[in-house]
């Protein structure tokens, strides 16, 4: 090995294979039939129970752990799937702690909620091993359907729409179906390429034809797909990203955090991907903690992240902050950057302190210098592509009820619709239920 | 998905599961909402004479929990229903016009006499109930007014009534047993000659679960004293499993339907009734501390699990009856070992514990805490396995024919050979010679 933390610039190898392995494996090995049923036994089958109403898809949860703890864990994963067919994913990446576990009555008893996502994927992981697919179509609708977006949104939408007898022609820009599962989430949790394994599995369901390379502006446009198809599902995301506004910004060693992981997601060799010696983050949110931890877990000496508000006020949950600082990651909050230096490429980044009154920030006029080769913006996405005949709001396509846009049989939902968390549950809670709606327009007017 | 479809005496349910009769069936209310949660059927609470009787005020339940407060055993103090008569019929006809796919079953205790038979069974008739069930069960409060179990412990008694009924009445006839006897055959027996056409038990054990040791009162306590009530919930089950069986295998009840209760409280408890005879399950401690809503886990289960077996719900009952036999009539040339999975071993030193103190000293322990059976000394008692906390992780291994146990020093037999036939049974029947 040549090149070790300590080697200056940006560069591959910093870590040997072993390590680079140890580092990227599950971040929560799954559980085994011991450990299930010892978890499964602690929930207490709540009536009307919290966690259920705190997941956005609404999974029957008291009622897959109790199928889990009298030995039928398939049906448990029969119950997960009804609501969330992404719910092997959901188990691995859903932030948990602000969501079911967050509302589990043994978190308010004991402060340690039932493992509710570990429980999860223990029965989504063992129905998806064994052979087949637990839904059947119903008869043929005749309808056709086109989903812009293979996302959690697009996803969930078309598996529901091919459940109900819809054929559906599923687009993406990407060479690869799956969204942000398979360029955007952490490594660590989702390891062995389980998001290409999910869609295959999904599409197991039949009536769905993938077209990948297909981008919408460029290769399809709504009016073609309205033309064509009885109904159209928008669940593009959010590809565009924030500016940094900092002087500097177009230095070598400035990159895109989603980016990074994007690249990151797709290497079949760690090794060779290069990170910076000293990493700067800005951002707050799970994009800013994946992109920090994970050049840590490549081999970064020293990552800091650096939010502009305090602690409180950051999007990343406390969960992911302490994931973020046990892998290393120091935290600089209450500061914003103001220039990049460097002859070149980058080699630091001067910040200003912030003091914030209400919603507004200002500088306190105290600046600092952070040593930095590799500066990783992860201050939001933006909505881009979007096609003009749906009309906007704030940002997103504006939708009413179940993904409604303001354009007739044009649906939308997911990161790129207005309402709800950009999170992958909601992604696919959304996709599913304007499936629901489609299929109820469709059928109505048929 | 396998079949859930029951068809109990002719009477049919979209599935095997009911309600059995107590506080969850006392009312339209509960019963609709029941239903709504998916109960294959129900037994309204026990229908007694005017003026209705008349409940404590204070409380009626106790209860023995197991590790983590998990609800094991519940005692009961309350009565038949204390509500007037008409009330009860006039809500029983209203569910069951609204629920026609549901069992409807009325159960009904009034005094041991023929006219107050012959006076409720149309009334209740009239309702349109697809039959009824005779409470000779309950064992507190109406037991001592000659009713209940005072009725239930006495077959002369049990006959007696079940023929009138089935002379009053178009309805089929379920005698509802009372576990409070030492031999539930003969009031089983008694049922199946009054003509009954099912038998269902258990009801409730008499019990007192716990006494008050700052007011040396029994729990549940009214105003300082308490009286014995009757137990149920999981901690029943093996009593009633054992009574389902003995009426499933008594040659004088052979084919008599049981509708098993006692206990059920997952899909596994009522497969184990089914498979020991029983032709459906009634539930009630389950549905008292869970909700309506555990019979989905009911349902998917026992689903499931026919699924994987390969069989329908009709072959699973009375599959396990063939192999339930006495004593005196197992293999003893059968010889296990127990085998402990250091795998799996947490060396918690459990059985270790049991076997050295309690058994037969058949397990090892090493400074390391590694812990072994020692073959020469292991007589498959099965007591480590019960106190391991970890599933799976003693188990019992068969010697197969040829090997020779370490602890006799003999030759494991591959040939059958009980009791009747040993030689140190005195009354042991000798090969022909
Ligand atoms: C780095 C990162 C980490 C995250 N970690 C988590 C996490 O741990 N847990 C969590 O719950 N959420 C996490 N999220 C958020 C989560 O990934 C998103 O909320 C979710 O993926 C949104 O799903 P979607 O289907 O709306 O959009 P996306 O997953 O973004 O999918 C949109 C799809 O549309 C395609 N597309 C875009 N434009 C076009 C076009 N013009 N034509 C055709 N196709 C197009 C894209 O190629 C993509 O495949 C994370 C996000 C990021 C960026
Ligand atoms: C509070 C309570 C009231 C009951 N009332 C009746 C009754 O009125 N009639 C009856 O036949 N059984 C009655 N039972 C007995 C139940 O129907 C059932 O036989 C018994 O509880 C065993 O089943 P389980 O273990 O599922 O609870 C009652 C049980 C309880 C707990
Ligand atoms: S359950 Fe509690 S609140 Fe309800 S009647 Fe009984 S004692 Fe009262």
């Amino acid at each position: 090995m040549t090149n070790t933390p300590f080697t200056p610039g940006i560069v591959p190898a910093r870590l040997g294979a072993q390590d680079l392995a140890e580092n990227f494996s599950d971040l929560h090995p799954p559980l085994d039939g011991h450990e299930a049923l010892v978890a499964a036994d602690r929930c207490y089958f709540c009536h009307d129970a919290p966690c259920i109403t705190a997941c956005p898809t609404a999974i029957d949860i008291p009622l897959f752990i109790r199928q889990i703890a009298t030995g039928t864990t398939a049906s448990a994963a029969q119950t997960i799937f009804e609501q969330n067919i992404l719910g092997g994913m959901c188990a691995r990446v859903c932030p948990t702690e602000t969501l079911c576990e967050e509302a589990c009555v043994r978190e308010t008893a004991e402060g340690k909620p039932v493992l509710i996502g570990q429980l999860q994927r223990f029965a989504t992981d063992s129905l998806m091993a064994a052979d087949g697919h637990p839904f059947e179509r119903a008869a043929p609708s005749g309808k056709r359907v086109a989903v812009v977006g293979a996302g959690p949104a697009g996803l969930a939408c078309a598996h529901r729409l091919a459940l109900h007898g819809h054929d559906v022609e599923v687009f993406d820009a990407r060479p690869k179906a799956g969204g942000l599962n398979e360029y955007g989430i952490a490594s660590y949790k989702s390891t062995n390429g389980f998001a290409a394994a999910e869609v295959s599995w999904l599409l197991k369901i039949g009536g769905i034809t993938l077209s990948t390379d297909k981008a919408l502006g460029r290769d399809i446009t709504l009016e073609g797909l309205r033309g064509e198809f009885d109904a159209v599902f928008l669940g593009i995301g959010l590809t565009g990203v924030n500016a940094l506004r900092a002087e500097g910004e177009a230095r070598d060693g400035v990159a895109d955090a989603v980016e990074f992981i994007a690249d990151l997601r797709q290497a079949d060799d760690l090794g060779a991907l290069p990170v910076g010696r000293n990493v700067v983050v800005i951002g707050g949110g799970m994009t800013a903690i994946d992109a920090a931890v994970q050049s840590k877990l490549l081999g970064a000496e020293n990552v800091t992240l650096v939010y502009r508000r305090d602690r409180d006020a950051m999007p990343a949950s406390r969960y992911e902050q302490d994931l973020a600082t046990s892998r290393g990651v120091r935290f600089i909050f209450n500061a914003m950057p103001l220039e990049v230096l460097g002859n070149g490429a980058a080699t630091a980044l001067r910040c200003e302190y912030t003091k914030a009154e209400g919603r507004s920030l200002s500088g306190t006029g105290e600046t600092f210098d952070l040593p930095a080769d590799q500066i990783l913006k992860a201050i939001g996405q933006t909505l881009e592509g979007a096609p003009e005949a749906v009309r906007l709001e704030g940002g997103k396509i504006a939708v009413t009820g179940a993904g409604r846009t303001s354009a007739d049989n044009v649906w939308a939902g997911g990161d790129c619709a207005s309402g709800g968390e950009d999170l992958t549950v909601t992604a696919v809670a959304e996709g599913r239920d304007a499936a629901e709606d489609i299929h109820a327009t469709l059928i109505g007017g048929a | 998905m396998a079949d859930l479809t029951s068809n109990f005496i002719g009477i049919k349910s979209p599935n095997p599961f009911w309600l059995a009769s107590a506080p969850p069936t006392d009312k339209e209310y509960n019963v609709v909402r029941a239903f709504k949660a998916g109960w294959g059927g129900v037994v309204w609470k026990t229908l007694g004479e005017d003026p209705n009787v008349v409940n404590v005020n204070g409380p009626r339940y106790g209860a023995i929990y197991g590790a983590d407060r998990r609800l094991l055993g519940l005692n009961n103090i309350e009565l038949i229903t204390d509500r007037p008569l008409e009330t009860n019929l006039r809500e029983i006809k209203a569910v069951k016009a609204a629920w026609p796919d549901r069992a409807m079953i009325v159960s009904i205790m009034v005094p041991c006499e023929e006219a107050s038979w012959k006076y409720i069974l149309p009334l209740v008739e009239e309702t349109g109930a697809d039959g009824i069930e005779l409470n000779f069960g309950c064992p507190h409060g109406m037991s001592e007014r000659g009713m209940g179990a005072a009725v239930g412990q006495v077959p002369e008694y049990i006959e007696m009534v079940a023929r009138w009924c089935k002379q009053y009445t178009r309805m089929p006839v379920i005698v509802k047993l009372t576990p409070n006897i030492t031999d539930i055959r003969y009031p089983a027996r008694a049922a199946k000659s009054g003509g009954a056409d099912a038998v269902s038990l258990i009801n409730t054990i008499s019990s007192i679960t716990s006494v008050n040791l700052d007011t040396f009162s029994p729990e549940p306590s009214i105003d300082g004293k308490g009286s014995h009530g009757g137990y149920c919930g999981p901690a029943v089950k093996p009593i009633a499993l054992n009574m389902v069986a003995d009426i499933a295998r008594d040659v004088e009840t052979a084919g008599l339907p049981i509708s098993g209760i006692g206990g059920v409280t997952t899909w596994r408890d009522a497969a184990e009734f089914l498979a020991l005879g029983a032709g459906n399950v009634q539930v009630c401690t389950a549905a008292m501390t869970y909700g309506f809503k555990i019979v989905e886990e009911m349902k998917s289960g026992l689903s499931q699990y026919l699924d994987e077996q390969g069989i329908s719900l009709d072959d699973l009952i009375g599959r396990a009856v063939p192999n339930v036999t006495d004593w005196q009539y197992l293999n003893l040339n059968y010889i296990a070992k127990a085998r402990i999975d250091q795998d799996a071993c947490i060396k918690c030193g459990r059985c270790y514990a049991a076997c050295e103190d309690t058994s037969h000293q058949a397990i090892s322990m090493s400074e390391d805490r590694t812990f072994e059976v020692i073959d020469a000394e292991c007589v498959a008692c099965n007591l480590c396995v019960n106190v391991c906390p970890v599933e799976g992780c003693i188990t019992m291994e068969e010697l197969a024919a040829g090997e020779t146990d370490p602890r006799t020093g003999k030759t494991v037999s591959a040939d059958y050979a009980n009791w009747t036939t040993h030689p140190n049974n005195p009354g042991a029947v000798k090969a022909a010679e």
